[in-house]
């Protein structure tokens, strides 16, 4: 594993077994992280990508299950791990702000309890002057008051929520931190702060950070490298300013140009056809079936991801030229 | 001419209760008219709290105002008939946020097409309901062999979601009420469906109001906006002009939080604004919503909320940074909506200035 990375994942398949079948919400999906990077995953509803936050943690419960892969962490494979030293990771080395997270606080426990739980379980509990001061500095750093501590869930606005969220994330100082929607559900304003707080503690740390959106928009402004996801695959890989001047991917392109903007008014390009059954994908490309430029090829066979320009990855009949 | 609906000096106030000891007043004295006759998109833009979806609930009748009323066709909505509460189900029709919820999952969605044909009389036959129902399915571009027959479960959220715009047309409304009818739907899917919105507008002359919290979406299929603060009109007019060239600080704000999807565009967010004033005390209980996240906020904010001034021909800001402009009564808010539709107006050059500020 080269000296430069903090994560790698290779070759991660998920399958939830149902009565119908097997649905592959994550199909051979591999990536890598650097210190410090922050990585975009997108894509939409169904895609896979919750499905692959929740396997780099190995929080995936029947009747999903990781087929096969490589979560390999600081060069230490998570799938290999027994469950105990699993539990020993989680938080420690890498957290994760999961979806909806503000709504997972306990509603009963202040939230000096609720950051006191993660640390008492994995043996760092504090004496209460220290826990003092290390609660003031950790909710400082989230851009909260210290009095926020004393506090229940119930008085705090869902932005703040989602800020205690970020700070029981970052508590032990992880090395990877998976941030699912975080911001979904808030106000545009709010989002804006979230991200700006999330983006601070994460350079502050220098943790890196994989953020799982549908939000373009948002991925352009939080990220520096993106990758795009369809029906668990991952279709295209790219720094921001590469993705969004030149996508390579059909499918890029064309969620790209669907995006409403502040620009020119007029009718909205759509994205014509269906997201695709994950239990009977189809065949070949995943993407054919709504693909303006589909070849007799891409019904059949499923194009690898591979690098086409220098950092810039696609999985796609089109370039295979080059 | 009567209106086809009108909201007149409407406040909702709520709580005050056994609970809940303070009032919350979730829309205040909100004057609005739909015509009716000129078709019209108006945009109504707010977040959460700002009274958007109380708004929508007065304007169905679900909810009745504290003060003010609702009318139809110069009918108070509490008031209606029977006879004219179907006139009203047909000439009104609203369309919600979440498509996974509208559906009865132990029927075939064929059901929520039948129900208004059945219950409006609108076919005679089993031929004619069924060439209804393909009608307004190929008018939202679906087609009535991918779609009828099956189950809820068996079709994306984008078609759910069209197949409630179908079910809104098959009535042909005067006016559809759409509450965030694409926050729920992949951004792939919510071009097309905001596309056979605005058909709907186009083809068959139906009005629309857009409820969301997504300005660029408004931007894109509007021709009016209002904008909401915490249940008063902070600033109102053509889409172009409040969008491109905010006025009211809250529009800055919110424009500037839009995280564009070009990563060179900036993204201000509250850097937009700046630091908020002065800590300004309110007196009494008219004062302006925004006061304590201004940084323009002058002592005048917090004695008396203000009025709606008119700075241009069609738009209104609610903020004393323009209180050299006239003022214009709410319920002659009116006045400024429409421009579009009067005149071309050509495309508005956004403000570098308020894109970049602070």
């Amino acid at each position: 594993m080269p000296e430069n990375e903090v994560l790698r994942v290779e070759g991660l398949r998920v399958y939830y077994h149902t009565q119908a079948g097997p649905v592959k919400a994550v199909d051979g999906v591999s990536f890598a992280l650097q210190p410090g990077e922050r990585f975009g995953l997108v894509g939409e509803s169904g895609s896979g990508k919750s499905t692959i936050a929740l396997s780099l943690l190995r929080l995936i419960k029947p009747p999903g299950r990781i087929e096969d892969g490589r979560v390999a962490l600081a060069g230490i494979d998570l799938l290999e791990l027994d469950d105990e030293a699993m539990r020993r990771t989680r938080l420690a080395k890498i957290s994760l702000v999961a979806q909806g997270a503000m709504n997972s606080l306990n509603p009963v426990k202040r939230i000096r309890e609720q950051i006191a739980l993660g640390l008492r379980d994995h043996g760092a509990a504090l004496h209460d002057r220290a826990f003092d001061r290390f609660l003031t500095e950790l909710l400082e750093k989230v851009g909260l008051g210290r009095n926020v501590a004393d506090m229940y869930p119930h008085e705090l606005s869902g932005g703040m929520k989602q800020r205690v969220c970020i700070a029981i994330a970052i508590s032990l100082q992880p090395q990877v931190i998976v941030a699912d929607e975080p911001t979904s559900a808030l106000d545009v304003v709010v989002q804006w702060q979230v991200i700006d707080t999330l983006r601070q503690v994460q350079a502050e740390l220098g943790a890196a950070v994989i953020q799982i959106g549908h939000d373009m928009g948002l991925m352009a402004h939080s990220v520096d490298r993106i990758g795009v996801m369809y029906a668990g695959k991952l279709v295209e890989v790219a720094r921001v300013r590469a993705l969004f001047s030149r996508p390579l991917h059909p499918y890029t392109q064309l969620l790209i140009a669907s995006l409403p903007s502040l620009e020119g008014k007029g009718d909205l390009q759509a994205i014509g056809g269906s997201p695709p059954s994950l239990l009977n994908p189809p065949a070949g490309c995943p993407f054919h079936p709504r693909c303006p430029y589909v070849m007799d090829r891409c019904k059949v066979v499923m194009p690898p991801l591979r690098e086409i320009q220098p950092g810039h990855l696609a999985a796609c009949h089109l370039y295979e030229a080059i | 001419m009567t209106a086809l609906l009108e909201a007149q000096h409407v406040s909702k106030v709520f709580g005050a209760g056994l609970v809940q000891k303070t009032e919350t007043v979730a829309l205040q004295d909100f004057s609005f008219t739909i015509s009716g006759e000129t078709p019209s998109v108006t945009a109504i833009v707010g977040e959460s709290g700002s009274g958007k979806t109380t708004l929508v609930r007065l304007l169905l009748g679900l909810t009745a105002p504290t003060t003010g009323e609702v009318l139809y066709r110069g009918k108070d909505l509490r008031q209606l008939s029977s006879q004219e509460r179907r006139s009203y189900l047909g000439d009104v029709q609203a369309i919600f946020q979440d498509p996974f919820e509208v559906f009865n999952p132990f029927y075939k969605v064929d059901h929520v097409l039948e129900s208004p044909i059945r219950n409006f009389g609108l076919a005679k036959s089993k031929q004619a309901r069924r060439a209804l129902m393909v009608e307004a399915l190929s008018a939202v571009g679906l087609q009535a062999t991918e779609t009828l027959g099956r189950f809820p479960h068996q079709l994306s959220g984008g078609q759910r979601q069209r197949i409630m715009v179908a079910r809104a047309l098959l009535l042909r409304p005067r006016l559809i009420i759409a509450d965030e009818p694409v926050s729920m739907v992949d951004a792939s899917l919510r071009a097309t469906i905001l596309n056979s919105l605005l058909k709907l507008n186009r083809e068959f002359g139906i009005s629309l109001i857009y409820i969301t919290h997504d300005l660029t979406t408004a931007y894109q299929i509007s021709e009016d906006i209002i904008v909401l603060y915490r249940g008063a009109m902070a600033e109102a007019g053509n889409i172009q002009l409040v969008v491109r060239q905010p006025e009211h600080p809250y529009t800055r704000l919110l424009v500037g939080s839009i995280p564009l999807p070009d990563p060179d565009e900036p993204w201000q967010g509250e850097r937009a604004l700046g630091q908020p004033a002065t800590d300004l005390q309110p007196a009494g209980d008219s004062y302006c919503a925004f006061h304590r996240r201004c940084p323009y906020a002058m002592p005048i904010c917090v004695e008396e909320a203000p009025p709606l001034f008119r700075t241009a021909p069609h738009r209104v800001s609610a903020c004393y940074l323009y209180r050299e402009a006239p003022t214009v009564a709410s319920d002659h808010i009116d006045e400024i909506f429409g421009s579009a539709r009067r005149e071309q107006t050509a495309t508005i050059p956004i403000a570098e200035s308020d894109r970049v500020m602070g």
